[in-house]
């Protein structure tokens, strides 16, 4: 296995995250609504990761550095963590898992429907993770993984749709997100330099 | 690892008085006696004011409300057995924008606002318009204290024991003419101590501004706030002057009111006009009528745990039906939201 230790280090951080919020939620740290608190978290904690696992390709680019490529499915993977995590804390917390209530939502609310979708983008990519997958798909794989950038919009609408007030928190993370969909259209990507490293 | 889920029909864990403000009941009883104990001292006794609710932080009161405080009229109305929410979590937990987007914005950013002097311009369709200092405005009025629940448009809820006066009496005063038919409301506009209204990215449109059908601003339940859990408004709870409306949702009771004006039409109100799909004029508490985004139908009562969530039933106008009912017999609520 390669750059071992950078694996892991990516690992523990997935990892801390999580453990490190339900502590102070433990503790009475995260205020009067902690359930809502983690739900927030966490759905923002997947796309914090799913914009890295985007940035991977460009660093290596830019770098010259194998590790980044390396690490990328390990950080989508953690995206699709974080997900599962955020929807259960959604149903545990915020709905008191009345499941009925869950169908409600489902039916009623484009921010919900918007979110599920971006899930199912995310359970495809998870599911299909694998070397195995890979073998079999072939050149489909690759054109399937290109679910992301949709799996990304959607994600961002789904964040759009929650904002009640003040966009700029969200503007933060739409202008990464585009800048990183940009640099991957292909005249654009043809001239992204090589800024380290010995090939020029 | 037990998540406890309580049935909607199930006593509320919270609805037992918390252990804390059971515990404290000898610090009230104690923290009196030690002010007898301490007034026999001359100098040290004027120190001690035991506060009526557990762990509230003192401010720095203005001489006007320490004044009044004496003649408070305690528990005007109350809640039945309904737990108070801790004083810390009613001073961290607010949708205040002019202090930021996030919960915890407004009780770390609004020590900037500037709360003395303070004064309220009066206008419109009244017999005594003017700019009154907030300490004369008030000064024919008594204190008095109402514990109501507080629900947020957002699907969770409070209960704060709010000082303040009738909101009636404060418009009697002023003297409402014939053509007055809603009270409007603004909150101070001042970007230099509000960060929230520095920002770019806001989709308010500031002043932030609120109103009331007269016949509305007139029901008892209505108040003008400047004080709770026995103190003077925090400044993120909207201080020194807020209104409480507590059958409508919280963003009705707009808070640090600058501007009372007595209007002939219907003001156009903040949010209603940032989306009027989701915010209505009245916004009342109303479980049938959902949020476009969100259900209307529960609530989560704060402090909601992460291993014991405090998920209950909302109430139509926030269990104040039998007051308010009446105001909106033969209005339909669904079209007017």
């Amino acid at each position: 296995m390669r750059y071992p230790w950078f694996r892991l280090a990516i690992f523990i951080i997935g990892c801390l995250f999580p453990a490190w919020w339900l502590y102070e939620a433990a503790m009475n740290l995260l205020g009067p609504d902690p359930g809502k608190i983690l739900v927030d978290r966490l759905g923002l904690g997947a796309l914090v990761f799913l914009l890295v696992t985007l940035g991977m390709s460009p660093l290596q680019r830019l770098t010259g550095w194998g590790g980044w490529i390396v690490a990328r499915r390990q950080l989508g993977l953690w995206c699709f963590a974080y997900i599962v995590l955020h929807m259960t804390a959604y149903m545990v917390f915020i709905l008191g898992l009345d499941w009925g209530q869950l169908g409600v939502e489902l039916r009623k609310r484009p921010y919900i429907i918007v979110g599920v979708l971006a899930f199912l983008g995310l359970l495809a990519l998870a599911v299909t993770s694998n070397r195995y997958s890979q073998r079999r798909l072939g050149a489909r794989w690759k054109k399937l993984h290109k679910l992301v950038y949709v799996i990304l919009g959607l994600g961002l609408l789904h964040f759009l749709w929650i904002v009640r007030s003040d966009l700029q928190e969200w503007a933060i993370y739409a202008g990464v997100g585009a800048l990183l969909m940009v640099m991957r259209v292909p005249p654009v990507w043809r001239r992204v330099p090589r800024l380290i490293g010995r090939r020029a | 690892m037990l998540i406890k889920l309580p049935k909607s029909s199930d006593c509320n864990e919270s609805d037992v008085t918390p252990e804390s403000v059971y515990f404290s009941r000898r610090s009230v009883l104690g923290a009196s006696l030690a002010g007898f104990a301490l007034g026999a001292l001359p100098v040290l006794g004027q120190a001690a004011e035991p506060s009526r609710y557990a762990d509230v932080e003192a401010g720095s009161t203005p001489g006007w409300f320490k004044d009044k405080l004496g003649a408070t009229r305690w528990q005007a109305v109350t809640v039945k057995d309904e737990a108070i929410t801790p004083f810390k979590d009613a001073t961290h937990y607010n949708n205040f924008y002019e202090f930021g987007p996030d919960k915890g914005d407004p009780a770390a950013n609004a020590g900037s606002l500037k709360t003395e002097p303070w004064s309220v311009v009066v206008d419109g369709e009244v017999g005594k318009p003017g700019r009154y200092a907030l300490e004369d405005f008030v000064k024919p009025l008594q204190l008095e204290e109402r514990i109501y629940r507080l629900r947020c448009v957002e699907a969770w809820s409070m209960v704060i024991p709010w000082l303040g006066f009738p909101l009636s009496e404060v418009l009697k005063q002023v003297e409402p003419t014939s053509k007055a038919r809603y009270v409007r409301f603004e909150t101070l506009q001042d970007p230099k101590s509000m960060p929230g209204q520095r920002s770019g990215f806001a989709l308010i449109d500031w002043p932030y501004v609120e109103g009331l059908r007269l016949d509305e601003a007139m029901n008892p339940l209505a108040i003008l706030a400047v004080g709770m859990y026995g103190r003077e408004l925090p400044n993120q709870n909207g201080a020194p002057l807020r209104v409480v409306v507590p059958w409508k949702y919280g963003f009705k009771s707009i808070k640090s009111i600058v501007r009372i004006s007595l209007v002939a039409e219907q003001p156009q109100t903040t949010w209603q006009g940032l989306a009027p799909s989701e915010y209505g004029f009245y916004a009342n508490v109303n479980p049938q009528v959902d949020h476009p985004r969100w259900s209307q139908a529960r609530e989560r009562r704060l402090p909601s745990g992460l291993f014991s969530p405090n998920v209950r039933t909302t109430q139509m106008f926030n269990g104040y039906e039998d007051e308010v009912a009446s105001l909106y017999s033969g209005l339909d609520l669904r079209k007017n939201y």
